[in-house]
C-alpha cells in the first residue's frame, strides 16, 4: 500500500494537466481500498471482544438502573450512597489497594534498580525470579501464603524457634496476610516496567554528574531517580488499578474479614441473585478504574503503560 | 583493592557504600519466589498438615489428586479450553496486529485500545456480564462458552506482543517480496512469519497460561462436567486447606516454569 501512496503523489505532479489524474486518484483510491481490506484482519478480534466484552457490560450497565420490579430507578446507586455498608467497602477497598501500591514501589524499586545495573548475564538470571511468579498462578501464590501464614504454618514455627515472638500470631485470614498476598502477586507488575525505564536511562547522565562533582546521593536522587518516575509511575499505577478489581487473594487470605468491592459483587449474584445492585456496584468500579486511567493517560501513553507488563 | 572499595555504579558509589541494597534485593527476590518452591517439598509429606521439611516422605497426596476422578475431568478441561483459547487466541491476535500495523489508519490506534480494553475493565465485571450474557443464551458451562471468553481474555496479549514485535521488523522486506510477485500472503507467510515467530510462540504460550490461570471467569462460567481445574481448586481452597492442592499447585508451577523457560529460549534466540 505504501509504494502506491509514494508514487500517487509523484505522478500527480508530474503530470498535473494531463490525463494521468484520474489515474492518480484512481491508484490513491485503490490504496486506500487495500488499507481497508487490511483492517478488516482486526476484525474477528475486534468482534469478539465487542460480543464477549462491550455488549455483556453495557447490558449490566442497563440493569442497573432497574429496580427489582423492572422499572427505572436510581435505588442501587442511592443505597451506595446512603448505606453505611458500602461506604466501609469502598473505604476498605481503596487502603487495601493503596498500602499494596505503596508497598510495592517501597521494595520493588530497589530491586528494579539492583537488576538495572548488573551485567547482561546476571541480570537475565536474576530477572527469572521476577518472572516466575508472573508466570504461576495467581491461585497457587495464594495457596502458598496460606500454608506459610497459618497458625502451625512455616512463618509461625520459625519465628518461634528464633524467639521472634512467644505464640504463634494471627497472620493469615486478616488484612496482613491480604496484603502480604497481594504484595507478592503485584510486585512483578511494578518491577518490569521500572525496571524498563531504568534500563533506557543512559549511565553517562551519572557520570556526568559524578564527574561534575555529584556525591553518589546526590548523582542518584537529581539526576538519576527523576529520570525514572516516569517508568515508577507507570508501574505503581497498573498496580492500583489492578488492586482495585482484585478477588481471589483478598477472598481467600482475607478469611471474611477483608471484604473488597469484587467480593460484594460476588456474593450479590451467589448469594442474593441481585443482577441490579451487583450492576451498579460493577459500574462503579468500572468508572473509578477507567478514570483514574483517563486522567493518567493524558500524562503517559496507556499503551506503554499496560505493555510494560508483557515482556 | 577490595571488592568492597571498588565503585559500582557511575555514580562512583563504592560496593560497600551499598551492601544494603544488595541485601535487600536478595530478600525482595526470596520473597518472590520462595513461597511458591516451598509448596514443592511441602506436597510431598505424608501428614495431614503440611509440614516443611516433611518429617516423613510420601506421594500419597499425589496418588489422592490422581486417583480423583473429579480432579482427573477438572485437570482435562483446562488443559483442552487453554489449548483451544491458545489455538484461536493467537492468529487472530496475529491478525489484529498485522491489519492494525499496515494499514495505519487514523482510527487504527482507538481500535487497538478496544482490543486491550478486557485488560483495563475489572475482571470480576466481565465474569457476571459474561454469565449473564450465557445464561440467556443457554452457553453456561458449555467449553465453547469457556474458549470464547479466554480467547477475548487472551488476545490483548498476543496484540502487544505482536505489536512490538512488528514495530522492530522492517516491514520493506515484504514489500520486495511482493515487488517481485509474491501475493502479500504469500509475502507475509514466508517472508515475514518465519522472522516474528518467535513472538508468535512467546504470545502462544502466554494464551496458554492465561487461559489456564483464569479464575474469575471460569468461577461463573464454568461448572458441572465442565468445570476448570482453578474453579475446583478455589473452591476447595475458601473452605479448607487441603494437602491435595499443594500436589496440583506442585504441578502448576511445573507447568509455568517449563513454559516460562520455553518463551526465555525463544527469546533468547531472537538476538
Amino acid at each position: 500500500m505504501s509504494v502506491a501512496n509514494t508514487i500517487s503523489p509523484v505522478t500527480s505532479e508530474t503530470t498535473a494537466s494531463s490525463s494521468a489524474t484520474p489515474n492518480a486518484e484512481g491508484l490513491q483510491s485503490d490504496a486506500f481500498k487495500e488499507r481497508l481490506r487490511l483492517f478488516g484482519l482486526c476484525s474477528p478480534a475486534f468482534l469478539l471482544v465487542l460480543a464477549i466484552m462491550v455488549v455483556p457490560v453495557l447490558w449490566l450497565f442497563y440493569l442497573s438502573f432497574l429496580s427489582d420490579d423492572g422499572t427505572f430507578s436510581l435505588e442501587h446507586y442511592q443505597r451506595m450512597v446512603a448505606s453505611k455498608s458500602y461506604s466501609r467497602i469502598f473505604w476498605t477497598t481503596f487502603k487495601v489497594s493503596i498500602l499494596t501500591t505503596i508497598l510495592c514501589v517501597l521494595i520493588g524499586y530497589p530491586l528494579a534498580y539492583f537488576l538495572a545495573q548488573l551485567p547482561r548475564r546476571a541480570a537475565a538470571i536474576c530477572m527469572i525470579t521476577v518472572l516466575l511468579p508472573f508466570w504461576t498462578s495467581l491461585l497457587v501464590r495464594t495457596y502458598a501464603w496460606l500454608v506459610l501464614l497459618q497458625r502451625k504454618g512455616l512463618i509461625n514455627t520459625w519465628a518461634i524457634d528464633l524467639g521472634l515472638w512467644d505464640e504463634p500470631i494471627k497472620i493469615v485470614h486478616n488484612l496482613t496476610g491480604t496484603l502480604i498476598g497481594m504484595v507478592h502477586i503485584m510486585l512483578p507488575f511494578l518491577v518490569l516496567p521500572v525496571y524498563g525505564s531504568m534500563k533506557a536511562i543512559s549511565g553517562d547522565l551519572v557520570k556526568a554528574a559524578a564527574n561534575l562533582g555529584a556525591t553518589p546521593v546526590q548523582a542518584f536522587w537529581k539526576v538519576f531517580f527523576p529520570l525514572s518516575l516516569p517508568g515508577l509511575f507507570a508501574g505503581a499505577l497498573i498496580v492500583f488499578v489492578l488492586c482495585l478489581g482484585f478477588y481471589v487473594t483478598p477472598a481467600v487470605l482475607g478469611g471474611g474479614r477483608v471484604i473488597m468491592v469484587s467480593m460484594r459483587i460476588t456474593d450479590m449474584i451467589e448469594l442474593h441473585f441481585n443482577w441490579g445492585a451487583a450492576s451498579a456496584l460493577g459500574v462503579v468500579l468500572l468508572a473509578l478504574t477507567l478514570g483514574i486511567l483517563y486522567a493518567s493517560s493524558r500524562l503517559l501513553k496507556l499503551d506503554k503503560i499496560l505493555g510494560g507488563g508483557v515482556q | 583493592m577490595s571488592w568492597l572499595a571498588r565503585p559500582a555504579s557511575e555514580t562512583q558509589i563504592t560496593h560497600g557504600g551499598r551492601l544494603w541494597l544488595y541485601i535487600l534485593a536478595a530478600l525482595v527476590m526470596l520473597f518472590l519466589v520462595a513461597p511458591t518452591l516451598i509448596v514443592v517439598p511441602m506436597s510431598f509429606s505424608d501428614s495431614q498438615y503440611l509440614e516443611f521439611p516433611p518429617r516423613t516422605w510420601s506421594i500419597r497426596w499425589y496418588q489422592h489428586y490422581v486417583g480423583s476422578s473429579e480432579w482427573m475431568a477438572a485437570t482435562r478441561t483446562s488443559l483442552l479450553v487453554a489449548f483451544l483459547t491458545m489455538l484461536f487466541a493467537t492468529p487472530m491476535g496475529v491478525m489484529a496486529a498485522y491489519g492494525l500495523f499496515v494499514s495505519n489508519l487514523r482510527f487504527a490506534h482507538l481500535i487497538f485500545i478496544l482490543i486491550i480494553s478486557p485488560m483495563m475493565v475489572p475482571i470480576i465485571l466481565i465474569g457476571i456480564g459474561v454469565f449473564y450474557v450465557y445464561a440467556k443464551l443457554k452457553i453456561v458451562f458449555t467449553i465453547g462458552g469457556l474458549v470464547m471468553a479466554h480467547v477475548m481474555l487472551a488476545i490483548p496479549l498476543v496484540l502487544i506482543v505482536m505489536s512490538s514485535a512488528l514495530k522492530s521488523y522492517d516491514m520493506n522486506q515484504e514489500m520486495v517480496a511482493r515487488s517481485l510477485g509474491a501475493s502479500r500472503l504469500r509475502a507475509f507467510m514466508v517472508i515475514t512469519l518465519p522472522q516474528i515467530r518467535f513472538a508468535v510462540i512467546t504470545s502462544a504460550l502466554l494464551a496458554f497460561i492465561t487461559s489456564f490461570d483464569e479464575i474469575i471467569v471460569a468461577l461463573f462460567v464454568s461448572g458441572g462436567d465442565n468445570a476448570t481445574l482453578t474453579r475446583s481448586m478455589f473452591i476447595t481452597l475458601r473452605d479448607q486447606i487441603d494437602p491435595t492442592i499443594a500436589s496440583i499447585s506442585t504441578i502448576m508451577v511445573l507447568v509455568s516454569t517449563s513454559l516460562l523457560v520455553l518463551a526465555q529460549l525463544f527469546g533468547r534466540s531472537k538476538r
